[in-house]
C-alpha cells in the first residue's frame, strides 16, 4: 500500500503524459471515425527525434517542436496511403507504422536505446520533465512548480485550448464534419482527403509530442515505447467518456475526460503492479480492459433493444 | 444552363455484373426550370443525378452547368453549383454536430474555409429566423445534435441548407421516398415553396407520377439509361397518369413496363 501511494504521483505525471497522446487519437477516432494505428510507431518516432536532438545540444522547445513535426509527417504518409493510394485506413495506419520501426531505428542511430544523462545536473535542469523531478519536489530540493503534474497539467490545458478553439473554426468543423457524415462534406464542397489528412497529421503531432514528453521523463527513448500505445490511447478515450461522458457535453471537457481516463487507467496500472502482478503481463490487462470496454455499447444495443423499441412505438 | 451531352456510365464493366446505367443521355434545362424525372427501377434516375453531382467520373460525355465545364470536377468542386438533398434522410446532414453547426457550414458551401469561426453569433439569430419559417419547431433547438431529429425535420433542414446559398442547380432525389405520407407532403410543398422563392433550376426525382404532375414546369421519363418522355408547358398540365402510363408503353414497346413502374 505504502508502495503504492508512493508511486501515485509519478503515476499521475504519466497519465497526463499519455493523456496528451489519447487526445491524438481521440480526434482520429472520435472526430474523423478511423481507427488510426500510426500512433504505436509516431509516439517513439517523437520521442527519438526529441532525444537525438536535445543530447546533441539543440534548444529543448525546438526539440518539441521537431518531435511534433515528425509525428505530423508520420501522419502525412498514413493520410496519402490512405486517401490518394486508396488503401482502407487500419491498413494504411500498420503500414505507416510498420515502416517507421526502421524510420525510429535509424534516428536513433540504430540503438534500441538511447539515454538522457541525467546525471548531468546541467543537462537535467534544462528537462521540462522528469521523474526525478517528482522526488526532488517531495525532498524540497526544486520548486513546487516544476512538478511534473503542474507542468503537464498546465501543457494539458494550454493544448486542450488550441484544441478548442481549432475546431471551432471553419476549417475545424470542416474536419468534424468530414469525419460525421462524408457525403454530406463533399455535398458542402469539402474536400475530405484533405480534412482526413489534416486530421491524421495533428492527431500524430500530438501523439509525437506526448513521446518527446515520455522520453524526458523516463530519461530515454527507447525503441518499443509505443507499442500498445494505440490501445492505452483507447483506453483512455473510454474510460473518459464512459465515466464522464454524461456530465461533460463540451467539447473541451470531452478532451478533458480523456485526459482524465489516461490518469485513472494508469493509477489503476500501479494499482494493479502494487499488488504484484507480474509487469509483463499489462498488455494483456490493457487488451482486456478495451476489448470489455468497447464491448458494452454493443451489448447495451443488443440486449436492451426490446424495451427501446417499444418506448419508440408508444411515441410514434 | 444545365447541359448534357452524351453522357455513357457502365457499372462493374467486364463482368457479370456489368450494368450499362446511362446510354447516351442527353438534356438541357434552361434558368429557372423544375424539371421531375419519372422512371422504373433501374431507370438510371439516380444514376444522372450522382453523374452532375460527381460522385463518380461518367466514362463519356460532358456535363456543364452556366457555362462551366464540370464533367471532370470531382464532387466537392462542383458544390458551389449544386445543392443536393438525398433519397436516405441520414445523408444529408451531420448527425454529430449541432443544428446551428449544420447550417453554418452549408452557409459557406464552396467557400474557402480557414481559421475565422465556424458559426459567427450574427448568423445564428438569421438561421434562427429561417428555421421558424420550416415550422417544425426547430427554430429552438439550434444546438440541438442533427442526429436528434426525425427524418422529416432532417429532410426539411438539408433542404435548407442546399438553398442557404442559393445553389444554380437543385438536385432532389427521391428526397421523400423515406417519409410517411403526411410528412412525405410537407416537405414537398417546403420544396416547392423554396424553388419558386429563389427561382432554382432544379432536378427532382420522384416514383410518384401524381407528384410528378403535379410539379413543376416539365416532366422527363427514363427508361433504360435514356430519357423517352419529355414533356414541358400546357402539354404537361394537362397531362394524366393513364396517358404518362399510354405514353410510356408506347415508347418503351412493352406493357409489363407499366406494372414495374405503378408498382415500384
Amino acid at each position: 500500500m505504502l508502495n503504492f501511494i508512493n508511486a501515485l504521483p509519478g503515476a499521475v505525471s504519466q497519465g497526463l503524459i499519455w493523456g496528451i497522446m489519447a487526445i491524438g487519437v481521440y480526434i482520429t477516432y472520435k472526430l474523423l471515425d478511423i481507427a488510426d494505428l500510426t500512433v504505436d510507431g509516431s509516439f517513439c518516432t517523437g520521442a527519438a527525434a526529441f532525444v537525438m536532438l536535445f543530447t546533441n545540444g539543440v534548444n529543448l522547445w525546438i526539440a518539441m517542436l521537431a518531435a511534433l513535426g515528425v509525428g505530423m509527417l508520420a501522419g502525412l504518409s498514413t493520410g496519402i496511403l490512405h486517401t490518394f493510394c486508396g488503401i482502407p485506413a487500419i491498413l494504411s495506419g500498420i503500414l505507416t507504422q510498420l515502416g517507421l520501426w526502421s524510420i525510429n531505428l535509424a534516428i536513433m542511430d540504430m540503438k534500441s536505446t538511447v539515454a538522457i544523462n541525467v546525471t548531468n545536473n546541467e543537462l537535467l535542469d534544462k528537462l521540462l520533465v522528469s521523474l526525478r523531478f517528482v522526488q526532488d519536489v517531495a525532498k524540497g530540493v526544486r520548486p513546487f512548480y516544476q512538478h511534473p503534474i503542474l507542468v503537464v497539467g498546465v501543457f494539458t490545458v494550454v493544448l486542450i485550448a488550441i484544441l478548442y478553439w481549432f475546431f471551432g473554426t471553419e476549417l475545424g468543423c470542416a474536419l468534424r464534419a468530414t469525419g460525421s457524415n462524408q457525403n454530406m462534406a463533399r455535398a458542402q464542397g469539402i474536400n475530405t482527403d484533405f480534412t482526413k489528412i489534416l486530421g491524421l497529421m495533428l492527431s500524430n503531432g500530438l501523439v509525437a509530442l506526448s513521446g518527446a514528453l515520455l522520453a524526458q521523463f523516463q530519461s530515454a527513448s527507447e525503441i518499443n515505447m509505443g507499442r500498445g500505445a494505440i490501445v492505452i490511447g483507447l483506453a483512455a478515450v473510454i474510460i473518459g467518456d464512459v465515466l464522464l461522458g454524461k456530465i461533460f457535453h463540451n467539447f473541451a471537457l470531452k478532451l478533458l475526460a480523456v485526459s482524465i481516463g489516461a490518469i485513472l487507467y494508469y493509477v489503476v496500472i500501479q494499482a494493479v503492479l502494487a499488488m504484484g502482478l507480474n509487469a509483463n503481463y499489462l498488455k494483456l490487462l490493457s487488451a482486456l480492459v478495451v476489448a470489455v470496454f468497447l464491448s458494452i455499447p454493443y451489448w447495451k444495443g443488443k440486449y436492451i433493444r426490446v424495451s427501446v423499441k417499444t418506448g419508440g412505438a408508444r411515441n410514434a | 444552363m444545365l447541359e448534357i451531352k452524351e453522357i455513357w456510365k457502365t457499372f462493374n464493366p467486364g463482368t457479370v455484373n456489368e450494368k450499362q446505367a446511362l446510354r447516351g443521355l442527353n438534356l438541357t434545362l434552361k434558368d429557372g426550370d423544375f424539371c421531375t424525372v419519372i422512371g422504373g427501377n433501374g431507370a438510371g434516375k439516380s444514376t444522372m443525378l450522382n453523374a452532375v453531382a460527381g460522385t463518380w467520373m461518367v466514362d463519356s460525355g460532358s456535363i456543364s452547368i452556366d457555362g462551366a465545364d464540370m464533367t471532370h470536377l470531382p464532387e466537392y468542386k462542383r458544390a458551389p453549383y449544386i445543392g443536393r438533398v438525398f433519397q436516405d434522410p441520414m445523408l444529408g446532414t451531420a448527425p454529430s454536430m449541432q443544428i446551428v453547426e449544420n447550417l453554418a457550414l452549408a452557409a459557406r458551401r464552396g467557400q474557402r474555409r480557414g481559421l475565422g469561426w465556424g458559426v459567427r453569433k450574427d448568423e445564428k439569430s438569421q438561421y434562427q429566423e429561417m428555421l421558424k419559417r420550416l415550422d417544425l419547431g426547430l427554430e429552438n433547438r439550434l444546438t440541438s445534435k442533427v442526429g436528434l431529429l426525425s427524418g422529416g425535420q432532417r429532410q426539411a433542414l438539408t433542404l435548407l441548407m442546399a438553398s442557404l446559398r442559393r445553389p444554380k442547380l437543385l438536385l432532389l432525389d427521391e428526397h421523400t421516398a423515406a417519409l410517411d405520407p403526411k410528412t412525405a407532403a410537407k416537405v414537398l410543398d417546403l420544396s416547392d415553396r423554396i424553388v419558386a422563392e429563389s427561382k432554382l433550376t432544379t432536378l427532382m426525382v420522384t416514383h410518384n407520377m401524381k407528384d410528378a404532375i403535379a410539379h413543376g414546369n416539365r416532366l422527363i421519363m427514363m427508361y433504360d439509361g435514356r430519357i423517352v418522355i419529355d414533356v414541358s408547358g400546357e402539354e404537361k398540365k394537362k397531362l394524366t397518369v393513364p396517358q404518362l402510363l399510354e405514353l410510356f408503353s408506347k415508347v418503351s414497346g412493352s406493357d409489363e413496363a407499366d406494372d414495374k413502374l405503378l408498382l415500384s
